[in-house]
């Protein structure tokens, strides 16, 4: 009873930061900043992994039953933790967590991505923050690299003899930094123009490294310990992603 | 696992504390949005435009307090079908 009164007074807690804005604070791309070209090829390249991330909820629903709920579980955690306004004291600003790194680990990278973009959807339409017009490129940012940066780091540490929590803390440390990374990436292929494409690549980069480098260790720990308490409490429903690993 | 949720617990309020406290201003923690991206945007003459809803004055905290509370109330609700309390899974596993 006592956990269940932390889990509540945790997302309670999470809620009640979120009505501490005073402005959307966000890696999300702002609208009209991509010129359309660009806007276009970003969403265009988002949409075969959203459809493979439909395709897989509805064959792996049949099989897994808890998936929905599962998955209406990381969606809400995503959604709630990617318009979440950190102060960063070493760096004097703020940003958020991304999330994909856990939801990959937790759900697979694919319905990672639909969930990423289902958030960043409500987010652009309601919350100004993220822009309609760059939901592709911040879909395929956060939701598409950002997952499977996330998947691939626990896998291969997995692989090398890490502990869960060690691979899900990388998981979530490079999804966060891979999703930072192709944001800088974005900026600079739309907006370099006749200037030098590495010098803008390395700027946007080297600004965004203190505020995210600590950003990043806390969406580790975050997701260490989300993995943990659901490898703890219901192995079984991470099943098919963790195959030979769970009884 | 009490310490487990000491630390998400913690976790939590921290930030909560630190982001409601008295400090400075919110025009001091500007967001990387505004710090990163939109400068850049500025300097390469691709400045942000409105964004399709741009509610006046709070009305975007109340939305930002329906999205918490909406996002908090589904994970809460899925949370507990998928991790039910202990007494709660006992009661039904001795029905099986």
């Amino acid at each position: 009873m006592k956990r269940h009164r932390a889990v509540i007074l945790f997302f309670m807690t999470m809620s009640a930061m979120l009505i501490t804005v005073d402005s959307a604070w966000a890696m999300h791309i702002s609208e009209g900043i991509l010129p359309f070209s660009w806007a276009v090829l970003w969403a265009v390249m988002s949409l075969p992994f959203l459809a493979w991330g439909m395709r897989d909820l509805r064959e792996r629903s049949r099989r897994e039953p808890h998936l929905k709920a599962f998955v209406g579980l990381v969606g809400a955690g995503v959604f709630v933790i990617s318009c979440m306004p950190i102060p960063v004291p070493t760096a004097g600003t703020c940003s958020h967590p991304c999330g994909t790194g856990m939801a990959a680990i937790l759900i697979g990278p694919f319905l990672s991505a639909v969930v990423a973009s289902v958030a960043l959807t409500l987010q652009a339409l309601f919350l100004a923050h993220g822009g309609l017009t760059t939901l592709g490129a911040n879909i395929f940012a956060m939701g598409v690299v950002g997952s499977f940066a996330g998947y691939g780091a626990f896998r291969l540490t997995r692989g090398l003899g890490a502990s869960p929590f060690a691979a899900a803390f990388c998981a979530g440390l490079l999804a966060d930094w891979a999703t930072y990374a192709t944001t800088s990436l974005t900026l600079t292929l739309a907006l370099h123009g006749d200037g030098s494409f590495w010098s803008m690549l390395v700027s946007i980069l080297l600004a965004f490294v203190p505020t995210q480098v600590p950003l990043g260790i806390l969406e580790g720990v975050i997701s260490g310990i989300a993995y943990g308490f659901v490898h703890a409490r219901r192995p079984e429903i991470l099943g098919a992603l963790v195959k030979g690993e769970v009884s | 696992m009490r310490q487990f949720l000491k630390l998400l617990v913690g976790m939590a309020l921290v930030p909560a504390i630190v982001s409601t406290g008295p400090g400075p201003s919110c025009d001091e923690w500007p967001g990387v949005d505004e710090a990163v991206v939109k400068k850049f945007a500025e300097k390469a003459g691709r400045p942000a435009r409105e964004p399709f809803f741009d509610p006046p004055g709070d009305v975007l905290l109340f939305a930002f307090l329906l999205a918490g509370a909406g996002g908090g109330f589904v994970a809460g609700y899925q949370f507990r079908a998928l991790f039910p309390p202990q007494a709660e899974r006992a009661r039904e596993s001795s029905h099986v």
